[in-house]
């Protein structure tokens, strides 16, 4: 699947199926700091990722 | 997961309320805490008018959606700073809010632009009074945003300060011992003195995580980048901490943020002592008016000096 990432904005391609708590453990990222978003909606930890899917993973903490 | 409430297919899941929720069902949470916190806090009434601090971020623009849709009296104030590229696009968001739901509830928002009053944007400010920019950010915002409400007759002005932030700068002030910033640091603070808004922060009880995730469930565009002034400022830091201990028992920021409201409640009653205690010390400052405690306060000092190095 392809992974859109911010700070700084790159994309990464993760092999797929897998749920969403496995790819922020993957990227070493923690859950309290990010949102997945796939397409216009929040998925939550126990979602399964589909290798086609296309999912962002926003942080959290932003400027302002 | 399945939202809590109703079971249907849950968007988010929020571990330190042991809960997940759909979209309806985390809206009504959000509007739910936030309606709690003006109440407890006795923050401000539905006839009071409202100036909300907005910057672009998810914060302050969830919060203006909020208290519209609960249905406050809230106007918006964004101050430009004249930072290179990054004031443009989130004076862009801003200005789209106002124009769709701003206009939907009959708001207005406010513009006051740093380099038209001032003749210099927050960089060469920074550069000229030698001052790290993100405290010569905050102390132009605070004063503006103070001037502003105070100008316009606002009974009250809001910030979009969450749980995150008020947990992190706690940290910062406990970890150095800075006793004299702990006693500002409640959710509400009075009007003490004439010239000095009353200041609230109506979403301390949602934690940073949350307001990001109502920004993207509303379809609420804001800026997601940081601010380029912002890299390695110690907040993040302490926010990061915290995230890492919020994962191992959630809950704790808010045990930690809260319990400290509790303890200060309890041990005396702040907003009187504080009030006083300002009235005691503030007087209009010499050139502008607004309170300071020294002869011209801090805001026109340092613009002295920035026209000062300007001139050199
Ligand atoms: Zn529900
Ligand atoms: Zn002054």
């Amino acid at each position: 699947m392809r992974v859109q990432l911010s700070h700084p904005e790159r994309q990464v391609e993760v092999k797929g199926p897998k749920r969403v708590r496995e790819l922020l453990r993957d990227l070493n990222l923690i859950q309290e700091a990010y949102l997945v978003i796939r397409g216009d909606d929040l998925v939550t930890e126990d979602e399964l990722l589909k290798d086609e899917d296309e999912v962002e993973v926003r942080p959290v903490i932003s400027g302002g | 997961m399945k939202c809590k409430k109703c079971k249907t297919k849950a968007v988010i899941g929020l571990p330190r309320h042991n809960a997940a929720f759909c979209k309806p069902c985390f809206n009504e949470f959000v509007h739910d805490q936030v309606a709690r916190a003006v109440k407890s806090e006795r923050m401000f009434g539905p006839k009071d008018r409202i100036l909300v601090a907005v910057s672009g971020g998810k914060d302050s623009l969830a919060l203006w959606d909020i208290l519209l849709k609960l249905g406050y009296r809230a106007d918006g104030l964004y101050v430009d700073l004249g930072i290179a590229g990054y004031s443009a696009r989130s004076r862009e968001k801003v200005e789209r809010f106002a124009e769709t739901t701003g206009k939907r509830h009959q708001a207005t928002l406010l513009i006051h632009t740093v380099q038209e009053e001032e003749g210099a944007g927050i960089r060469e400010l920074a550069d000229l009074v030698n001052r790290p920019t993100c405290s010569a950010c905050g102390t132009i915002k605070r004063y503006q945003f103070n001037r502003a409400a105070v100008d316009h007759d606002y009974d009250v002005m809001a910030t979009g300060h969450n749980l995150d932030d008020e947990a992190a700068r706690l940290l910062g002030n406990v970890l150095h011992w800075q006793e004299e910033y702990l006693e500002k640091q409640g959710p509400s603070l009075p009007a003490s003195v004439e010239g000095f808004a009353k200041k609230v922060k109506p979403l301390y009880r949602l934690a940073e995580r949350e307001l990001a995730a109502y920004a993207v469930l509303n379809r609420i565009d804001y800026i997601v980048e940081e601010c380029p002034m912002a890299k390695g400022s110690k907040m993040l830091l302490y926010k990061d901490v915290l995230n890492r201990l919020e994962i191992e028992s959630p809950g704790t920021k808010q045990s930690f943020y809260w319990g400290f409201l509790d303890k200060q409640a309890k041990a005396q009653p702040a907003p009187v002592s504080m009030a006083e205690k300002d009235q005691a010390t503030l007087h209009p400052c010499s050139l502008c008016h607004q309170p300071t405690t020294a002869e011209i306060c801090s805001y026109c000092r340092m613009m002295a000096r920035a026209k000062a190095g300007s001139l050199r």
